[in-house]
């Protein structure tokens, strides 16, 4: 992108008192506006860590595609993992509009050096998980998501409001997907249960530690990057997810869970922290697969990005020799930042909705 | 050719959610040339009828004002408040102004 007007310098603390006074309006940073150092490397290290928890959590649903009891499942679960990947896109996307390369980011990825959900650890043993994925993961990641559509950093709002349409969809699959099992046989009853059993907790974790442990939290709220703690989503999850579970006719695996009058929600009892932590540094069941997948998946690539960039320098020089104009008609190189353009986004001003519906 | 470590080039994507409406912009992605970029904006951007048209364009062709919305670009049209219908006193009793 070319700029065509020069700004004069701004002193910093100028520069600094706007940020600030565009953050407290409930206004957006946008791509190119000044913004200090450690709100974009904090926007950036969120962002890539939610697109890469898109790309990878296309995986433990993957495993089931090919093996989809109807082709009805199949035709969803595959818009869904599609859905995912797009996801991953919009997220790289806003994540490049603060100056990171998509190709770097993936590089981390694969590197270990970034990180994404700890969620996506866990293998999906039967058909039923990917129903419960469906209702707790997603509805766990619509409780943190919707909230970010009106994060201060406007790209990434923007692409939040895009995602948590889309998550609706995951949500209510899943949970049709576990009705009809649950009108079926014994069996698939059992077979609904054991996957809550193992999913509930670890749904949990995926709202980060407790505020107590979550140090950067008061920082990301002070910026309008997050709007409540870890510890407020994750009751708000909780209290939308026990009356589905009743409906739903399951059991959530939580002796201490019991309302509480006073309060108008319900109590329940703490995750296991310390397995929070092992899985985020590498010790879960499925670590190593899911970043070896995503690497294999990255190296066996490699031709098809080859072969499309030769074939539109091939394209090119062929038009080039058409139109009689022989030397450079490229255009001049600009650095991988960009900025998109206008105020306008498809959607407007987004509303807070509860379950993302 | 403007190139990520990737070798592809950024563009925008401008989507016309249907007959009557602007092209809006939704968003960007990479592709390696302009049919690419069309077919990749397709998939990333209207999975669920979202338009019936759209425009991909290369980021570096296109030309922006300063980033800062409120710089002196814009100030020619600050102080013309003549320019909007309000600036006009027209008495309540005339019918149709």
């Amino acid at each position: 992108m070319v700029t065509a007007e020069v700004a004069e310098a701004v002193p910093a603390q100028a520069q600094e008192d706007r940020f600030e006074a565009v953050v407290a309006a409930e206004q957006r940073i946008e791509p190119r506006d000044w913004m200090p150092d450690a709100y974009r490397a904090t926007l950036i290290r969120q962002i890539a860590q939610h697109a890469h928890s898109e790309i990878i959590g296309m995986q433990p649903e993957g495993n089931w595609l090919t093996r989809a009891p109807s082709l009805r499942r199949k035709a969803i679960l595959l818009a869904k993992a599609q859905d995912e990947a797009g996801h991953g896109l919009y997220l790289y996307a806003a994540a490049e509009t603060l100056g990171v390369d998509r190709a770097e980011l993936t590089e981390k990825l694969i590197s270990g050096r970034q990180k994404y959900s700890s969620i996506f650890n866990y293998p999906t043993l039967t058909f039923a998980d990917v129903g419960v994925i469906g209702w707790l993961v997603d509805g766990a990641a619509i409780c943190n998501q919707v909230p970010l559509c009106r994060c201060s950093y406007g790209p990434y709002a923007r692409a939040m409001v895009r995602i948590c349409k889309e998550e609706s969809f995951h949500q209510r699959q899943g949970y049709e997907l576990l009705m009809t099992l649950m009108r079926g046989t014994d069996a698939q009853r059992r077979m609904v249960q054991d996957a809550v059993d193992r999913w509930w907790w670890p749904s949990l974790m995926m709202f980060g530690p407790p505020d107590a442990d979550s140090p950067n939290t008061a920082r990301s709220m002070a910026w309008r990057i997050k709007r409540h703690t870890n510890d407020e989503l994750r009751r708000r999850f909780v209290d939308m997810t026990v009356p589905q579970a009743e409906h739903l006719g399951v059991t959530l695996p939580d002796p201490e869970l019991r309302w509480n009058e006073e309060r108008g929600g319900w109590d329940f009892g703490e995750p296991d922290w310390s397995e929070l932590t092992r899985v985020i540094h590498g010790q879960g069941p499925c670590n190593a697969q899911r970043v070896d997948r995503r690497r294999a998946a990255h190296e066996d690539g490699a031709w098809v990005r080859e072969a499309a960039v030769a074939y539109a320098a091939k394209r090119r020089a062929e038009q080039s020799a058409e139109s009689g104009h022989a030397e450079g008609t490229e255009r001049p190189a600009t650095a991988g930042q960009h900025a998109p353009t206008g105020e306008h986004t498809e959607h407007g001003e987004h509303t807070e909705q509860e379950n993302g519906k | 050719m403007t190139e990520s470590k990737a070798g592809w080039p950024l563009y925008e994507v401008f989507v016309r959610p249907r007959r009557g409406l602007n092209h809006v912009h939704v968003g960007s992605l990479h592709a390696s040339d302009d049919r690419m970029a069309l077919l990749a904006a397709r998939d990333l951007y209207t999975r669920r009828n979202e338009g019936v048209s759209l425009w991909v364009v290369r980021s570096d062709a296109i030309t922006a004002s300063t980033p800062d919305e409120r710089d002196p670009f814009f100030e020619p049209s600050g102080d013309k408040v003549y320019r909007h219908p309000t600036f006009y006193d027209i008495p309540e009793d005339v019918p149709h102004i």
